[in-house]
């Protein structure tokens, strides 16, 4: 039972990983795998009113659930400025 | 057509490979790299994506364009790594049978792209470096 967690541009400056595995058992949601990290690089806090996800590479909120095998992204708006997408 | 490359832009092997007999337009756009931002001189940027999403979003960029314009055919190349002044970073290129809807795809295809799509730059300057994300 694992899933893969990417981080990019700042947040992988914060955490200086950028594709870590993790038990996924303990985590229903994205949410909660965030606030793992956020407990291990408490200066990913600051990140979390901008934060964007994807879950197998389609956009995510916070409350989506999590399941074994997956891949789980997290990152800053792009650089273009960010709507999120209609559906996401 | 939808890629993310390292090397320069070939515009023209990219309109090549999507016009068609019964196109009477081809809009294109270039994004190229300023060399000033926020007041400071630019020495030089940095392109990062999430390679796997980014593809498949600019992917959805082009679905979006179809859906919304006549046009024939979109083609969009991303560059990837560290660009220079006036290097394109982006080259957006649309073919249609009338010149209306190809230059109103185009200008929508870059719109949306800056808004779906995972790719961050990172701008160098004399004294420092900063991420440019979309909540600066």
């Amino acid at each position: 039972m694992s899933i893969r967690v990417l981080f990019f541009a700042s947040l992988a400056d914060v955490t200086g990983v950028r594709e870590t595995e993790l038990d996924s058992s303990p985590f229903p949601d994205v949410s909660s795998v965030f606030e793992n990290f956020v407990r291990e690089y408490p200066a990913l806090g600051a990140h979390r009113a901008s934060l964007m996800c994807a879950i197998n590479l389609e956009f995510a909120n916070p409350d989506s659930p999590v399941h074994d095998g997956d891949e789980i992204a997290f990152f800053p708006p792009v650089s273009g400025g960010w709507d999120v997408p209609a559906g996401a | 057509m939808y890629r993310l490359v390292r090397e320069p832009i070939n515009l023209q092997a990219l309109t090549d490979a999507l016009v068609c007999p019964e196109d009477g337009a081809v809009a294109v756009f270039e994004g190229i790299v300023r060399n000033h931002a926020r007041g400071k001189r630019v020495l030089y940027l940095e392109y990062y994506a999430y390679e796997s999403m980014a593809l498949k979003m600019l992917e959805e960029v082009g679905a979006r364009a179809k859906n919304n314009y006549a046009i024939s055919a979109i083609g969009i190349l991303h560059r990837l790594g560290r660009l220079n002044h006036s290097d394109c970073s982006v080259a957006i290129v649309v073919a249609s049978p009338h010149r209306g809807p190809a230059f109103e795809a185009c200008r929508f295809a870059i719109d949306t792209l800056k808004k779906i799509v995972p790719i961050w730059k990172k701008e160098f300057y004399e004294d420092g470096e900063v991420w440019i994300e979309g909540g600066n």
